[in-house]
């Protein structure tokens, strides 16, 4: 049991996590690539790279271009973003 | 059709491109369409010039997405959206959404639903920059929110 436990904290899947606009100014880049554990959801991906803050209604965020829920899950490979209130038109 | 550019763009020349190489001739009776342009003055500051940044990829999706769900609502015969990237400067055609029906209400509606959609939705963002005035310099600020269209 604590042996596959152990294997599945190794076997951490790997994303890459990108920021645009204020966000990528305000985290000083535009990009992470990141392990994480199985069964972490995008607002878990987004407390670690925020440093705890909390995911507010000032921040969007997709999965492989498409957008998520806070609670939806991340798989291996996933290319997840998160960006403020779109502005464009 | 759907663009993102760099360049300028003149909407009325894509429009009349686009109408003559379609080749719908004798089928569409309505072109609704929609050009949004930057202007210099936001929120009482003067603006004199813009960064407009995007998503690559999930933008030209999303976009493909909207139109498609525009077709489903909607009779529809072509659509053609062109959006700009990068540096603008007041006056410069930032967004153009076209849509060709036989009927004005499939024209009308669904290009109004595909520009309300690209507002709210579409990953783009606008960093404005600002003129000096006598308390501060020349300043950029990313714009908060769109304001909506209904």
């Amino acid at each position: 049991m604590t042996q596959s436990n152990s294997q599945m904290y190794e076997e951490a899947m790997p994303i890459k996590v990108l920021y645009f606009a204020s966000l990528k100014e305000l985290f000083g880049r535009s990009e992470d690539q990141l392990s994480v554990e199985e069964l972490s959801t995008v607002e878990d991906v987004w407390k670690r790279v925020s440093e705890g803050r909390d995911i507010s209604q000032q921040v969007l965020y997709s999965i492989n271009q498409e957008y998520a829920e806070a609670d939806s899950l991340v798989k291996e490979g996933d290319e997840v973003a998160f960006f403020p209130p779109v502005t464009g038109g | 059709m759907i663009k993102i550019t760099d360049d300028a763009f003149d909407p009325w020349q894509e429009l009349s491109t686009y109408q003559l190489e379609m080749r719908r001739d004798g089928e569409f009776g309505a072109c609704a369409n929609f050009i949004g342009t930057m202007r210099d003055m936001n929120e009482g500051d003067a603006v004199n010039g813009m960064f407009l940044e995007h998503y690559p990829g999930m933008t030209e999706k999303h976009l493909e997405k909207i139109v498609q769900s525009a077709k489903e609502q909607w009779d529809v015969l072509e659509t053609l959206v062109i959006h700009r990237v990068g540096e603008l400067l007041p006056n410069d055609p930032i967004v153009l959404v076209a849509v060709w029906s036989a009927h004005r209400k499939d024209a009308f509606e669904a290009s109004r639903f595909i520009m309300e959609d690209l507002k709210s939705k579409a990953p783009f963002w606008k960093k404005e920059s600002l003129n000096a005035t006598n308390q501060q310099a020349e300043k950029n600020r990313w714009v908060k929110k769109n304001t909506s269209g209904y």
